[in-house]
């Protein structure tokens, strides 16, 4: 049995996965696939129970924009840890979808991906068999700063430095940079010719 | 030189601390090889033939003095020491233990280093102009811009696992040295009418097995506009990158399946949503990261000086180091000279230990504390006064590092290939020796003139066959290391103002012994036929196609000029002729527009 983890704890899984309308059970909340979802979208949503759709890598979320509200839990499913394709469908649901709800990646998820998981949105992780669970929880601290616009820190980081930090050599040079610097930036490091 | 903050600091060092426990975890058992592989790929480390191999990220190819020695001081303590310099601006050890690895990489992060992203299928280390900031030609210096872009790109959280390898070029310069046409994306610098700094967007060009030239998806990218649309250029591939054959999963796979039309529509597409976005360039973060790079301290001087003058013309053997490995400088009075790497009988790229050590001196003697590394696997004092050429010629000779040969045929770029490499074919090193070799004479050499050979040990292309005026490649028949050649080849523009050009193949492969005397009939051929001493070679083959070089190759009869060793060749070639073709099951070499 895997461990789930949300919102950096461990907590038990109530999800149970339909990949077949036949595999339904009759009550509680069910994780379904797009195809089913899609096939099936009236008859699911009146069922008891809450309804979460699991996308396959090379599934589009935007064929979910709709329905997103509905949703309680959107899985992304990760075969191998090396396909990427799950961190740019995170993004999208998180940044152009808007979707708000839990967002769990699934499959051969390590600890080794937490901290990216992460950034790009993903509040749940159902850990691949054998997983350290310890281990796991420490990997959201592997890095304490990341340089680019994220899900989880909107802003890059040059965004958000306090212009207070810097050495004194960034001070000495940038001096020399006002009084070099066209107007129109041109890239051009400060020259102290002169 | 770039300074790290604070937080460029942290990074590095978290990445480390990182790496020990992945490392540690791998060798407990606790983390199996099959995942423990792109963990330790994104940090630069391979496990190769005899041993591991760990490359280190030289960023756009710039290293100060004190790095230098941190390198020499690894090479003693962890390596054997020497270490090589690569065709990416970048340097790898060839035999670390696995377990000294995280230590090395703490003691490189002492000197603001690291191996982040140097391999795996992730961004890698970006490429610039070896000449930044000092080339007569600028347009901006691409310096600013690349640390730009490796702080962009470093641990990525969307990017980390994309189908393939991601290599990144940027020339600030109208000539373009950084080779961005076959790469990945390749990014030049260029001003509008009105003055406005931007890019041409170049996407889907690169070596390897398909070899393509890329395909400009923009014209003009305002610069603020930079990361945004990287981001989304590399969502799409990142997306609809083929993920099912490694041989298919690079982005001008993607780019030429989707068309470039189809692909940059795409790419708009995307960017229509995060255009004016939070990673929006600000004129504060360029300025901020521009005023973190030193800069040498300049003192005005004379354009020319009169005892550089009458050394040139007293000592022929410092008038031609001066001829091919001094280069010409924006400020009055100063020079970038090459360091070559190339001496013959040594492995392109190699240097020792006491050559590091001796080469951060002489930065620091006459280069303000800088170096930088070419593509080609030199190293260069970029900011030399022309009243020191002299002395640092001097110093270098007893170095074995003033070989002047920059542009020349001898200047061999070559991978490591069959001596390390466990993915070769066949060796590169050797070949490159008998080829040097062969081309001893150093008048000889400066008559040939311009001509870039290049050499890699199977298709992975890592020493750049494809873009040498020569190539040669290592290829596998039979469990034997036979060598295909191609001619016309290039990167950068040629007289018939092409930018970038995959060689023609010329024919069926050649066995190894082979390989000095074909070089020759190529360039016999070349010389009787060049229009003048201005013709490069690989001008001549643009004028007049392949066939003649490919009849001088095979064939005694083709050609009016007499070479001494041809008669010789005759029997050879013609059962080479005669038997079985080498590089049959070898993909086509295919040129795009
Ligand atoms: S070209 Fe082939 S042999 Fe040479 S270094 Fe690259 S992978 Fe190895």
């Amino acid at each position: 049995m895997s461990a789930l983890i949300r919102e950096r704890r461990v907590i038990a899984d109530r999800w149970v996965f339909a990949g077949t309308s036949a595999e339904l059970p009759a009550q509680g909340d069910v994780l379904v696939p797009l195809a089913l979802w899609s096939a099936e979208r009236d008859g699911l949503a009146l069922r008891p129970g809450r309804i979460g759709v699991l996308l396959g890598p090379a599934d589009d979320p935007a064929a979910l924009v709709h329905d997103l509200p509905q949703l309680a839990l959107v899985a992304v499913d990760f075969p191998q840890a090396t396909d990427g394709r799950g961190y740019s469908t995170a993004r999208l649901l998180r940044e152009r979808y808007g979707y708000t709800g839990e967002l769990r990646a699934v499959g051969d998820v390590g600890r080794d991906q937490l901290f990216n998981l992460a950034r790009v949105g993903f509040d749940a992780f159902a850990l691949r068999d054998g997983e350290d669970v310890a281990g796991a929880l420490a990997a959201f601290a592997d890095f304490s700063e990341a340089y680019q616009a994220s899900v989880e820190r909107p802003q890059p980081l040059f965004r958000r430095r306090t212009n207070g930090a810097s050495s004194a050599i960034a001070a000495r040079n940038r001096r020399s940079s006002l009084a070099a610097l066209p107007h129109e930036f041109n890239f051009r490091r400060p020259d102290p010719i002169g | 030189m770039y300074h790290y903050d604070e937080i460029d600091q942290r990074i590095v060092n978290e990445r480390v601390r990182q790496f020990r426990d992945q490392t540690r975890r791998h060798l407990a058992g606790a983390l199996s090889a099959d995942d423990f592989r792109p963990l330790r790929l994104q940090n630069g480390l391979y496990l190769q033939r005899h041993a591991p191999m760990l490359r280190v990220a030289i960023p756009y190819g710039l290293l100060s003095s004190r790095q230098l020695r941190r390198l020499a001081g690894i090479a003693r303590r962890y390596d054997r020491g020497y270490a090589h310099f690569s065709t990416r601006q970048n340097v790898q050890f060839n035999w670390p233990e696995l377990a000294a690895v995280p230590e090395i990489l703490a003691e490189l992060a002492e000197v603001q280093m690291h191996a982040i992203q140097t391999s795996g299928n992730c961004v890698r280390n970006v490429t610039t102009d070896h000449f930044a900031g000092i080339a007569p030609d600028e347009i901006v210096d691409s310096f600013v811009c690349c640390e730009i872009v490796r702080q962009w790109s470093t641990l990525h959280p969307e990017f980390a696992h994309l189908p393939r390898k991601f290599k990144i070029a940027i020339t600030g310069a109208a000539l373009d040295r950084a080779a961005t046409f076959v790469h990945d994306i390749g990014l030049q610098a260029v001003r509008a009418d009105d003055g406005a700094v931007g890019f041409r967007v170049i996407v889907g060009g690169g070596l390897g097995r398909t070899p393509i030239v890329g395909h400009v998806i923009r014209e003009f990218l305002p610069w603020r506009d930079l990361l945004t649309y990287l981001d989304a250029i590399l969502r799409v591939y990142n997306r609809h990158g083929r993920r099912d054959n490694k041989y298919k999963a690079r982005i001008k796979i993607l780019v030429k399946e989707r068309t470039p039309e189809k692909f940059a529509q795409e790419v708009e597409a995307e960017w229509a949503h995060l255009r004016g976005g939070p990673a929006t360039l600000t004129d504060a973060e360029v300025e901020r990261i521009g005023s973190r790079f030193t800069r040498p301290a300049y003192l005005r001087l004379p354009a020319d000086d009169a005892a550089l003058a009458a050394a040139v013309a007293a000592e022929p053997p410092f008038a031609a180091w001066v001829r091919r490995n001094v280069h010409a400088h924006k400020v009055p009075g100063y020079a970038a000279v090459s360091i070559s790497l190339k001496k013959t009988g040594v492995p392109p790229g190699d240097v020792t230990a006491g050559q590091m050590d001796a080469i951060a001196g002489l930065a620091d003697r006459y280069s303000f504390g800088e170096l930088r590394v070419s593509h080609e696997q030199n190293l260069i004092l970029a900011d030399v006064r022309r009243r020191d050429l002299h002395g640092l010629w001097l110093a270098l000779r007893p170095l074995g590092l003033a070989t002047p040969n920059i542009g020349l045929l001898s200047n061999i770029i070559a991978c490591p290939g069959g001596d390390f490499c466990a993915l070769a074919n066949a060796k590169s090193i050797p070949v490159a020796e008998a080829i040097q070799a062969r081309f001893d004479d150093l008048d000889y050499l400066h008559d040939i003139g311009e001509l870039d050979l290049n050499i890699s040990g199977c298709m992975n292309s890592c020493g750049h066959h494809h873009v040498g005026h020569i190539g040669i490649l290592g290829v596998d028949k039979n469990g034997e290391e036979w060598y295909q050649i191609t001619i016309g080849g290039h990167q950068g523009a040629t007289r018939d103002g092409a930018q970038a050009a995959i060689g023609k193949v010329i024919g069926p492969s050649f066995a190894r012994a082979e390989i000095p005397d074909v070089v020759e009939r190529l360039v016999d051929c070349y010389l009787a036929h060049r229009d003048s001493e201005h013709e490069r070679f690989v001008d001549t083959v643009g004028r007049i196609g392949v066939e003649p070089f490919k009849r001088a190759a095979y064939g005694p009869r083709a050609h009016d000029a007499a070479s001494p060793r041809r008669a010789g060749m005759e029997a050879v070639a013609a059962a080479r002729l005669a038997g079985p073709r080498a590089n049959s099951g070898v993909p086509g070499i295919e040129v795009v527009q």
